[in-house]
């Protein structure tokens, strides 16, 4: 082990921005359901995740006291009347990942405010997951999202996912300034208040998107979830330079005039890593030789196991995020505070863009919790999620080269992204441009009646889904020069994306320093867990 | 004007049953004591002949199955047909075969159900879909009897295939823009012909053929 005098002067243990040394260790990176662990070359800016936030020290009587208080309307318990209908609107799975432990916070902010509602002679009251074109949640996954006494008191009547093909579920409202169609489920539509229960994992959640999204449809999705939206998009995870975020906010506005909305958002902070795996948040400056031996033996597990049983293992772990904080109340000035307590937790100021930014992807994303990383999902980690961590300016240098970590495998699970492998298999081999597929396809795919069949009695993600993925990492794509896949195990999956492969990291270095020069900068954004960057 | 279809196999697709189901109707209600002990007993005793040759060949089967139709009148086969409707194919329809049907009618397709089965049958059911039109087999008849034969081509497999074909260049549909559904690998035909293909509670041949084509799947309740 290295003397710490030599260690310490290797970094400021205070920033989360570490420069390659001479000495500096090897780094642990994710790869897919397991880990590389390479030596950067020297003079390799490594960003680190911040340590996370305090949480509140008592999250009932945060939400108490955030419902009692909120940002401009009136407190929760004098919204509710007797006989009303009330409907809450939760966030689905694809938040926060991996999933936290349980209690979730959407169960104990549930069952406050089920309460208040039954002692203020509410009867009539439905919970609603905001999937939007997400697949359904499974019974399991329902039940532990909002806790047993919940289920058992509201599934399946009045406890059940959005439908946004039921074609009499659904209601049109008036059209935005910009002509966008507006269009609700019908029981939020008809209920005299909503309350919408968020979690905000992050920036690029809550606010006007989780109603504007959330409970709508392919009509009305169609209008940001396009590619000329993402492209007029400097990143989606701040709101003043997302036109994706500004067309939500059109839709919004429209649903706060015509329906009464009580925002309940929470932050999380970034203990993504508990017990046994504690050591993966840490900077590999502070390993201990316990954290090593761990790391090896984890690795070498994770190696033995078929991949399969890998990602079982990985996806059985919950994340034991605390809660930062939880604001209510109008749409705006509630995301405005959640926001704040968001960057506080997310945001890394790092001085300049560079030429090759190294992005390690993980086992899961939004769209692939208990399910397989696929192809379509690793691009839209890379391009669209990682890619748009910041506050406006990318990482990465315009024309420069990203590097991805993944083994890029050809599979796909029939079962949750059905409509995917027909996109990836039939589509991308005759075409990668977003305009044209979104032209030629996007409502074939929408209107497949198998999908759309799949999407409302199955667990798929709708039909049109992987367009949106693919446009998803668009402005990621008209950005960079060239993508690099690190530990592909095949050909076929980067030819198609349009990537070239390499068999090792240092390969992929050497080839995007061909590409932009020997000088080249490098850096690595060392996620999970979450990190957003913000470039001066 | 639709400039797509979808081609919906009935047997086991969209209804529980198979044919087997809708002679055993009509061996029940022949209209004498006589002929219904004769026709029940002589269709029990085929029901394990039936299984096997349903198994190796459909072709062969239905052409030995409709033979058990031979001399029974139109008129009365037609009757039945709709009691046959109600007591048998209604019940064993699928909860969701209806979702299906206005789904793909939503999407712009006109619904078509291709099926082995006899015409007069699966008119009351395609009624019942809303289908806009049928390919099926027919009986034919001399002097108001079924004589037991089918008016070629019979209606099975690669025949199905080719049917859709004519069906469609008739129409003026475009056939890769059509979609095709069935649960049994003895209308991979049927299915490999139209550009959406997709596997309804299939068979293990099926399901095999639909994942190595990643044909989509739909398990219907």
């Amino acid at each position: 082990m290295r003397p710490f005098k030599t260690l310490q002067k290797l970094y400021d243990e205070e920033s989360q921005v570490v420069i390659t040394e001479k000495g500096s260790p090897p780094r642990v990176l994710f790869h897919g359901e397991n880990f590389l662990q390479e030596d950067l070359p020297v003079g390799t800016r490594v960003i680190f995740p911040r340590p996370p936030l305090a949480g509140v020290p008592n999250v009932k009587a945060a939400i108490r006291y955030a419902i009692n208080n909120p940002e401009g309307m009136e407190p929760l318990h004098a919204l509710l009347k007797p006989g009303m209908r009330l409907t809450c609107v939760i966030d689905d799975i694809s938040v926060p990942l991996p999933p936290m432990v349980t209690p979730d916070v959407r169960q104990t902010i549930l069952e406050i405010v089920l309460e208040l509602a039954a002692d203020s002679g509410v009867d009539d009251v439905h919970l609603i997951i905001a999937n939007a074109l997400h697949r359904r949640m499974t019974e399991g996954e329902m039940k532990r999202m909002v806790g047993e006494k919940i289920f058992d008191a509201y599934y399946p009547d009045r406890y059940y996912n959005h439908d946004a093909e039921d074609p009499d579920g659904m209601v049109a409202l008036e059209r935005t300034s910009h002509g966008e169609e507006v269009s609700v489920n019908r029981r939020v539509a008809e209920s005299d208040l909503i309350v919408y229960v968020n979690v905000n994992f992050v920036p690029m959640n809550g606010g006007h998107k989780s109603m504007g999204t959330g409970v709508s449809n392919y009509a009305s999705l169609r209008h940001h979830h396009n590619p000329k939206t993402i492209r007029a998009s400097d990143s989606y995870m701040e709101p003043k330079t997302s036109a994706l975020y500004k067309s939500n906010e059109r839709i919004g506005r429209n649903i706060d005039k015509h329906l009464k909305v009580f925002h309940i958002e929470t932050a999380l902070n970034n203990r993504m890593f508990g017990g046994p795996t504690d050591f993966l948040a840490k900077k590999e400056e502070d390993y201990t030789e316990t954290d090593r031996l761990k790391f090896q033996a984890m690795r070498f597990a994770l190696s033995k196991l078929p991949r399969a049983a890998a990602r079982k293992v990985l996806n059985s772990v919950p994340a034991p995020y605390d809660v930062t904080g939880v604001y209510a109340g109008a749409t705006e000035p509630t995301h405005q505070k959640t926001l704040e307590t968001s960057y506080k937790q997310y945001v890394v100021p790092v001085e300049g863009q560079s030429d090759i930014v190294i992005f390690p992807i993980p086992f899961i994303s939004p769209y692939s919790v208990n399910s397989i990383l696929n192809p379509l999902l690793v691009q839209v980690m890379g391009l669209g999620y990682f890619y748009n961590l910041n506050r406006g300016v990318p990482l990465v240098k315009k024309g420069g080269v990203l590097i991805l970590l993944h083994p890029a495998y050809d599979e796909f699970d029939p079962e949750h992204h059905p409509s995917y492998i027909e996109f990836f298999h039939r589509l991308l081999p005759e075409t990668r441009d977003s305009m044209k597929l979104e032209h030629k396809y996007e409502r074939e795919f929408a209107e497949n009646p198998s999908y759309v069949h799949l999407y409302r009695k199955g667990n798929a993600y709708h039909g049109v889904h992987p367009f949106y993925m693919w446009y998803w990492g668009e402005n990621g794509r008209q950005h960079v020069g060239k993508v690099i896949v690190a530990g592909a195990e095949n050909n076929h999956v980067p030819a198609l994306m349009g990537w070239d492969r390499t068999d090792t990291l240092t390969e992929a270095i050497e080839e995007a320093r061909g590409f932009m020069g020997r000088s080249a900068t490098i850096s690595l954004l060392r996620i999970a867990p979450t990190v957003m960057v913000d470039v001066k | 004007m639709s400039s797509k279809a979808a081609f919906f196999d009935v047997d086991g697709t969209l209804v529980k049953t198979n044919v087997v189901h809708v002679y055993a109707y009509y061996a029940m209600n022949r209209g004498s004591v006589l002929g219904i002990a004769g026709r029940t007993l002589s269709t029990a005793l085929s029901v394990p002949l039936f299984g096997v040759m349903d198994a190796v060949d459909r072709k062969t089967f239905n052409e030995f199955f409709y033979r058990y139709y031979a001399g029974l009148s139109e008129d009365r086969l037609v009757t039945i047909a709709e009691d046959m409707f109600e007591d048998v194919l209604q019940p064993a329809l699928f909860e969701q075969t209806q979702d299906l049907i206005d789904q793909a009618r939503r999407s712009g397709c006109k619904i078509v159900l291709v099926t082995g089965a006899l015409d007069f049958t699966m008119r009351p059911l395609a009624r019942h879909l809303g289908a806009d039109d049928m390919i099926a087999n027919k009986m034919q008849f001399v002097g108001g009897k079924a004589t037991g034969k089918v008016i070629p081509p019979i209606i099975e497999g690669a025949n199905k295939a080719n049917a859709i074909r004519a069906y469609c260049t008739k129409e003026g549909l475009s056939l890769d823009k059509c979609h095709g559904y069935s649960d049994s690998a003895s209308d991979y035909a049927m299915l490999a012909v139209v550009g959406r293909p997709t596997a309804v509670n299939p068979d293990l041949r099926l399901r095999s053929i639909a994942r190595a084509y990643n044909w989509p799947i739909l398990d219907l309740k």
